[in-house]
């Protein structure tokens, strides 16, 4: 008893010893690691931003993709409970970031202690600034999710619609409409249109009658609106003309109307920004620990989050990128203008709030899919 | 009872002429009873037969029916609460939801302790989104308590700190707290560099200071196990000193003499003169919401191990202090779910024995050659990908699709009022129906290829009509046909969740698409569990029902 303790203890001083030691020597690395995104255009913004840059620096890695961000945080679950995590970095929305530190099945880090600092020495944790919006979670880009329409299927004369409100406006704008099939952005853009002031929108939402107004106001329009649940099919749906206009995330309208030239116009009134980043799964074995914190370092710096945006047009969490942001590597339009961080797109903006959405989510859900059914 | 331990065996003579003498039972050849030995021989050959086949249902067992089994069982377990707050729980024993009033100091101060080590195993934040599923808040009541809840020990820490700077050092709780050997030899080790031994508790303090000695067991092995350090280079935590505090308060200390004596009975002369705070006022000060009867009442109602919270929820009940009762009209969602999934599903099996049954007929008596052909037509969709399918329904049938543009062509349909046959129950319909069909036809086809062709031939020759001769000689046969056929469709369609989840819009999803939902997003896998339970209840049922029925010796694949 007493030698196997002794035996576990200096196991653990050797490996925590080990662990010192490589920060400077690189030792003790595993070669592979599985990493998690999306698929689609995003992940392949990672692979040519940061995951090929650091394969050729490191020819003996090797990298494996996971496009399961999706079901992320059910899969972790069931991986932690089964006792045997395969995947090393996952990249998860910031509210499923916060779900799975407050699980405990991702790992708590030091910012400053884990990422670089921004090329004038500012620290991690002050370049992302309110960004790390969980002890767990790395940011890596900013996206929003913001409405399209169609220009040439307004009703003649009609002027371009410059806000939100015109989603809810079936006189002006007649035709059908899409929008997430969820109620997180709709309620609150329900409530903006209509009359709640733009501060008072979580203090409404939190009440019995503020859900039911915004409910109310949102069935003025749901005999006209399609409800989606992969991101992919509003632009889909306004190519087809199936709707006049619709929600979806900035960087799906990007890629329809800059690379596959369809004719939409963006309306970034009211767009919701919300957070896209890492997370390192909690216990992982020291060598891929190792590996995973030496490859987060380098795909979280300053001038990695900056080439991302030349493959998507998402913006970069670091305040230190957005110098550096360039022009897009194949159409070599800029991408300064596309980001949803952009001045003149973030006039109006709303911020995700993840403390009233992690409290209120079952409860208005419940509420939002009865509505949707009846 | 001599014979049988007298004989070495039985002699077969003596057991013949024993049978001819009277009427008993019938010997085998060694004289036991035929009807045992039988069974014997029966019984070691079914022995084999399991044998033979334990592999595959030992295999069976762990991949499919345990698995099964533990999802299932999470619609009841309810453990989290007790564990993590056992002391809260076991308080509360004594508190009367119904009073109306808050509960007393000593949920509070077992709400304290708990926190405090749920905090430290990080388990706080789980249990509150647990907990948030019942009642909207409690997931950042317990994230933000988390994050409070050092500030009631800090209060005792820094008075014992400024009492005597020897209470802020390891050292001095490990010389109170730890078995006298032990210390010495920790302290030895830890000079040197080398590992040290586990805690050891010193006997008899548990009497003296029995809050304390339980608190800093808690630490110590938390120390050792989780942090991998030792409690006699660590300080223990904030609750400790409280603990200390609530122990010198109410117990006699004059007749210790150990290690630290004199720096305890100092502090147990000045307890008296401490600045304290009440617990409740504590966790009040953290958060209002600790003063809120209602959430009290939640985790009340929640802290046995077992629940059935979840199957309520999953048919639209809530647990309420007057027992269980209907979710407000608003929220009900689960009944108009179960409906629907089962109406669908039968509209769906109606229409796939509608559409299978002549392409069946067709397929088993045209000649072969042009059989063979007709069978890969209805087997191509089954080498497409389910979503191309799909999408594919999407094309056709969208306003903007290649139905309504061909009905628009032909003037059967105005521009402006094209029809509405995706995002709804119509879609779902066709587009499930188009999927399943495979699975009506092949076994109608294999049950009609074994109707011989001549029974319609001698029908018709003594006189039947067409259809006389197909509905009371060819249906009938062909019906074990059709009951294995709706079978496969029925119960692959009750659970399909993606055709629905793309096509289905707002009126045409299943009950699977919540339980994606609840496994997948909100994470809440016990009410999905519960969904699921019911939906396999549901689905015994009925095949119970068809077995009265139809029975299912009728039902045949081919």
């Amino acid at each position: 008893m007493k030698f196997s303790k002794t035996l576990m203890a200096t196991t653990a001083l050797t490996v925590a010893a080990g662990g010192m030691v490589f920060a400077e020597a690189h030792g003790n690395m595993a070669n592979s690691m599985t990493l998690v995104s999306w698929g689609g255009a995003y992940q392949n913004s990672q692979q040519k931003a940061y995951v090929e840059p650091y394969l050729e620096m490191n020819p003996d890695v090797s990298a494996t993709w996971d496009e399961s961000s999706n079901e992320a945080v059910a899969k972790l679950r069931a991986m932690n409970e089964a006792g045997n995590v395969t995947w090393d970095l996952v990249d998860v929305v910031a509210s499923d970031a916060i779900r799975l530190c407050d699980e405990g099945l991702a790992m708590e880090i030091d910012h400053d202690e884990i990422l670089e600092a921004a090329p004038d020495g500012t620290d991690a944790s002050d370049d992302f600034g309110d960004l790390i919006v969980s002890d767990c979670f790395i940011p890596q880009i900013v996206y929003s999710t913001t409405a399209a329409y169609r220009p040439d299927l307004l009703p003649e004369g009609a002027e371009a619609p410059s806000s939100i409100c015109a989603m809810f406006d079936l006189e002006t704008y007649p035709g059908k409409r899409t929008l997430e099939r969820r109620p997180i952005n709709n309620m609150e853009w329900a409530l903006l249109c209509d009359g709640v002031a733009k501060d008072e929108i979580y203090d409404v939402l939190a009440t019995e009658e503020g859900q039911q107004q915004a409910l109310d106001k949102l069935d003025t329009i749901k005999d006209q609106t399609v409800w989606w649940s992969a991101a992919a099919e509003p632009p889909q749906l306004l190519a087809d003309g199936e709707v006049v206009m619709g929600s979806s995330y900035n960087g799906r309208w990007f890629s329809a109307i800059e690379e596959q030239d369809q004719d939409f116009a963006m309306l970034w009134d009211a767009q919701v920004f919300d957070l896209d980043g890492w997370i390192i799964p909690a216990d992982l074995p020291e060598d891929r620990l190792n590996r995973v914190l030496d490859f987060v370092r380098f795909a979280t710096d300053t001038q990695r989050l900056a080439d991302q945006a030349a493959y998507i047009s998402y913006g970069p969490a670091r305040k230190s990128s957005a110098p550096l942001v360039g022009e897009h590597a194949e159409l070599g339009i800029a991408m300064g203008p596309h980001m949803p961080t952009a001045p003149e797109n973030s006039e109006n903006i709303f911020v995700y709030n993840y403390e009233f959405w992690a409290d209120y989510r079952d409860d208005i859900d419940a509420k939002f899919q009865s509505w949707l059914a009846q | 009872m001599t014979d049988a331990t007298a004989g070495a065996g039985p002699n077969p003579q003596d057991a013949a002429a024993k049978a001819a003498e009277k009427p008993g039972p019938m010997l085998a050849a060694d004289g036991t009873p035929l009807k045992k030995s039988l069974s014997r021989a029966l019984r070691r050959q079914k022995l084999r037969a399991l044998m033979l086949i334990a592999p595959l249902l030992i295999f069976v067992l762990v991949t499919f029916v345990a698995p099964i089994a533990d999802m299932l069982f999470r619609s009841v377990e309810n453990q989290i609460v007790s564990d993590t707050l056992p002391r809260t729980t076991a308080a509360l024993d004594d508190w009367n939801a119904d009073s109306g009033e808050l509960p007393g100091e000593a949920v509070y101060e077992g709400l304290y302790y708990d926190m405090v080590i749920a905090e430290e195993r990080k388990l706080h934040t789980r249990l509150g989104s647990r907990l948030n599923y019942e009642q909207t808040g409690l997931s950042s009541l317990f994230r933000q308590t988390g994050r409070g809840v050092d500030d009631i020990g800090e209060v005792y820490f820094d008075q014992f700190d400024d009492l005597n700077p020897a209470w802020d050092e390891a050292v001095t709780w490990a010389e109170l707290m730890g078995e006298p050997n032990w210390v010495a030899e920790a302290k030895a080790r830890a000079g040197n560099d080398e590992s040290i031994p586990g805690f050891e508790m010193k006997d008899g303090i548990e009497d003296l200071l029995p809050r304390t000695a339980e608190m800093y067991g808690i630490f110590a092995e938390f120390t050792e196990t989780e942090d991998e350090d030792s409690p006699i280079e660590e300080e223990p935590w904030e609750m400790v000193h409280v603990a200390l505090y609530q122990d010198l308060v109410s117990q006699d200390v004059s007749g210790y003499d150990g290690a630290q004596a004199d720096l305890l009975n100092e502090a147990k002369a000045a307890v008296g003169d401490f600045e304290t705070i009440g617990f409740k006022d504590g966790f009040l000060e953290i958060e209002d919401d600790w003063g809120n009867h209602d959430i009290w009442a939640t985790i009340k109602t929640y802290s046995p191990n077992y629940t059935n919270g979840y199957f309520l929820a999953a048919v639209d009940m809530e647990k309420t202090p007057d027992g269980p009762a209907l979710r407000d009209e608003n929220e009900r969602i689960y009944g108009i779910l179960f409906q629907r999934t089962m109406f669908m599903s039968l509209m769906i099996t109606f229409s796939c024995i509608l559409l299978g049954y002549p392409v069946a007929w067709l397929l088993a008596n045209l000649p072969s050659r042009s059989a063979n052909l007709l069978l890969i037509l209805v087997l191509l969709p089954f080498w497409t990908s389910l979503l191309v399918r799909t999408s594919a329904w999407k094309v056709m049938l969208q306003q903007q699709g290649v139905i309504n543009d061909v009905l628009v062509w032909l003037g059967l349909v105005a521009d402006d009022a094209r029809l509405v046959m995706i995002n709804n129950q119509f879609g779902t319909i066709v587009a499930m129906t188009h999927i399943l069909l495979p699975f009506m036809i092949l076994p109608l086809y294999s049950v009609m290829q074994t109707i011989p062709p001549s029974y319609l031939r001698a029908a018709k020759s003594l006189g039947a009509t067409n259809w006389t001769a197909f509905w009371r000689v060819y249906f009938p046969q062909s019906v074990p046909g059709i009951g294995a056929g709706s079978i496969l469709v029925f119960i692959l369609a009750i659970g399909y969740y993606i055709t629905p989840e793309i096509v289905g819009g707002t009126t045409g999803t299943f009950i699977s698409n919540r339980i994606a939902y609840h496994i997948s997003s909100s994470l809440n896998w016990g009410l999905a569990a519960a969904l699921g339970t019911i939906l396999l209840a549901v689905v015994m049922a009925l095949y119970w029902c068809y077995d009265k029925i139809v029975g299912i010796d009728n039902v045949k694949l081919g």
